[in-house]
């Protein structure tokens, strides 16, 4: 649009700002909320200006909620979601692009299928599974009657169980399971000119080392985007974390916080509970805005 | 003794065949150029070479060894990309070394031969820049020194010059001739510019429809085309073709427009056949003989060409920079027998006795043209 109107400007501008306001007042006023003392919570009107409890309401809520724990368990399962997630996207990306196998595009397309299962979608099945990883095994040995054969051979009943519930493995796995970084990878790799490939044959290098001398470094920038997304997206489980943890050992900060909220009758600190969403919030604030800046460098040593 | 050979090769893609039993030979030390139109099938005929595709029968060999089931890696050679291929996250010294840290090869070793190539290559002050950072001429000297720094026994060039410009692409011809002519590797060039062919090559092959038109000398090819094919692709402007129909004594031969052309000697087929007969530009005399009409005259600087007809033919004709004479709407003509070539309608030349055009029939006879080797 190269339009020169002011009076369209300043119309798209109001909205815009007004966007902005509807957006950032209610943290702002959780931020202020956060600084208060218990006493000035409930005044009327609501102040608008900080006060100097901010410290003292984060060290109530880390102690209240039992954020040591808690914070743990969410840096190490996010980790594990980011982490494996890039793994496994980019060394699928690299099986799908780099190599001419049966199904190849069968099994392109069932792992795209799974962009549209979302984790909430197949969230029965996957506890199923993840309450006991070996039950298709169990069926399958049912189904065929070789449970029946053990049985009535050797009188031992086969019952397979392992389970994932209230571990790190049965938190992040599923999570881990979707397409998104594996078609983000698959298209990028698309992008790189075959002969780079042929180049590096010629040169003697085999596809392992293929993939780590040269893939990986022209990655980076893809594989910073992915951290970013996948840092927040596995932060901000909930349901998932809620269904496959039972006790507080393996819980994350999300349902902490939902913890911390008082019951009907219990007087609402609400200052030391949003000074806990403030330090829940802060892990993928900083993570944006430190791979922002780490973009930006990415953008500017561009070696094309 | 042959570095490079190829016995029946054939390769498919699918059904599609793009090579037909290709047989072909070169010599050790020789810059041998393959020239074609696109599609001809020439880059298939160096990828499997390289070893980038697989044959679909057939064997090549290189040095006596057959290589058609080895990794590139393990055949020896070198190759040169179109696009140069550099690793765009390496500095120009990684990208120099990188087959050398493939192979294992000590680090301070590494740096030694780095530094010799980039000497020869006049790369020393860019070895740590980017390759987004050189210029395209630039970047093909790092693309050759790549191939260089391997010491293989077989050069590979797959049209590496045809993303420069015009100017770049003449001073790198010189250098890459050059570099041959110090190094003496064998080379295999693929291009689809004839003056490119035919001022790098020791032996010449020109292909066509995946097949094999002609081998030999640059100059032995220009002067005796074997096809019609060749005829018109070697050459600027290239060789006029028109049709003819033989005499009744078959010593002379009638085009469309009524004139006529007494050769002095038989054509070695019936009276009555038709054939095409082929000039090139610069052979055609002007100033007196068959009156023909002008289309116009292009100024070339060091001379002039000019658009005939005869019948409904285009016809042109090169005139030297001395030739002053002012061209009208006709003109006449002469086509000096001796410099004429013969036809076939299936496009085969005509062997002619007096002026001894060598038989070579394209689908027959394995093709080797040995050629010094340059050391």
């Amino acid at each position: 649009m190269i339009e020169k109107s002011p009076i369209l400007n300043f119309v798209t501008h109001a909205i815009l700002l007004a966007a902005a306001f509807a957006m950032c007042f209610p943290i702002y006023v959780s931020l202020i909320t956060a600084t208060m003392p218990f006493e000035r919570v409930a005044e009327v009107p609501k102040p608008l200006w900080p006060s100097d409890q901010l410290l003292v309401n984060m060290a109530a809520a880390w102690k209240k909620g039992a954020f040591s724990t808690l914070f743990m368990n969410s840096i190490i399962s996010t980790l594990i979601i980011t982490v494996g997630k890039i793994v496994i996207a980019m060394i699928t990306a690299f099986a799908l692009v780099y190599f001419r196998f049966r199904f190849r595009a069968l099994a392109f397309w069932m792992i795209f299928i799974t962009l549209m299962l979302p984790l909430e979608v197949r969230i029965v099945p996957t506890y199923e599974i993840v309450s006991n990883v070996l039950l298709p095994i169990q069926r399958i040995l049912e189904w065929t009657g070789l449970a029946w054969l053990i049985q009535t051979l050797s009188g031992v009943r086969v019952v397979l169980k392992l389970s994932l519930i209230n571990t790190y493995l049965g938190l992040t796995l599923p999570l881990i399971a979707t397409a998104t970084g594996t078609f983000l990878f698959r298209q990028f790799f698309l992008t790189i000119p075959d002969e780079l490939a042929e180049a590096s044959k010629m040169d003697g290098s085999g596809a392992l080392r293929f993939f780590w001398d040269i893939l990986l470094p022209l990655s980076r920038t893809n594989i910073a985007a992915l951290a970013v997304i996948m840092f927040v997206f596995g932060w901000n489980q909930y349901l998932w974390p809620l269904l496959v943890t039972t006790g507080p050992e393996y819980r994350t900060l999300t349902i902490g916080l939902t913890a911390m909220q008082p019951g009907s009758d219990a007087t609402a600190d609400w200052n030391v509970i949003l000074a806990g969403a403030l330090l829940v919030m802060m892990p993928p604030v900083l993570v944006v805005v430190l791979a922002q800046r780490w973009f930006v460098k990415g953008l500017v040593n561009t070696d094309k | 003794m042959a570095e490079i050979e190829f016995s029946n090769i054939t390769k498919s893609f699918g059904t599609t065949q793009v090579l037909h039993s290709l047989n072909l030979s070169i010599e050790r030390g020789a810059f041998a150029v393959i020239l074609g139109p696109s599609g001809c099938g020439k880059s298939t005929l160096l990828r499997l070479l390289a070893g980038l595709e697989k044959v679909s029968s057939g064997e090549i060999s290189i040095a006596g060894r057959r290589v058609e089931e080895l990794q590139p890696r393990e055949r020896d050679v070198a190759m040169v990309f179109q696009n140069y291929a550099l690793y765009p996250h390496m500095t120009v010294a990684q990208n120099l070394g990188y087959s050398l840290r493939v192979a294992g090869v000590k680090r301070p070793e590494i740096e030694k031969r780095v530094a010799e190539v980039a000497r020869t290559l006049q790369l020393d002050e860019y070895l740590k820049r980017k390759p987004g950072q050189l210029s395209g001429g630039q970047r093909q000297r790092v693309a050759m020194g790549r191939a260089i720094i391997r010491e293989p026994k077989v050069f590979l060039f797959d049209e590496p010059l045809s993303n420069l410009d015009a100017k770049l692409r003449t001073q790198m011809r010189l250098e890459i001739k050059r570099l041959h002519r110090k190094q003496g590797v064998t080379s295999l060039f693929v291009t689809h510019d004839q003056i490119e062919a035919m001022t790098l090559a020791d032996i010449l092959i020109v292909m066509n429809k995946g097949r094999i038109e002609q081998v030999g000398r640059p100059a032995d090819i220009y002067e005796k085309p074997a096809s019609a094919f060749v005829a018109s692709f070697l050459g600027s402007p290239p060789m006029n073709l028109i049709p003819a129909t033989v005499d009744t004594d078959n010593r002379g031969i009638v085009f469309g427009d009524g004139m006529k052309i007494s050769l002095g000697y038989a054509l070695p087929v019936a009276p009555g056949t038709e054939i095409v007969a082929g000039i090139r530009p610069e052979h055609v005399e002007i100033g007196n003989g068959h009156i023909v009409p002008v289309e116009f005259a292009e100024e070339l600087g060091n001379g002039r060409q000019v658009h005939l007809r005869i019948g409904d033919m285009a016809v042109s004709a090169l005139l030297s920079a001395n030739d002053k004479q002012v061209i009208g709407d006709a003109l006449a003509i002469k086509l000096p027998s001796e410099h004429l070539h013969f036809f076939a309608k299936d496009g085969r030349v005509i062997d002619v006795q007096p002026t001894a055009h060598t038989v070579s029939k394209p689908e027959t006879a394995e093709r080797t043209v040995s050629v010094p080797a340059l050391v």
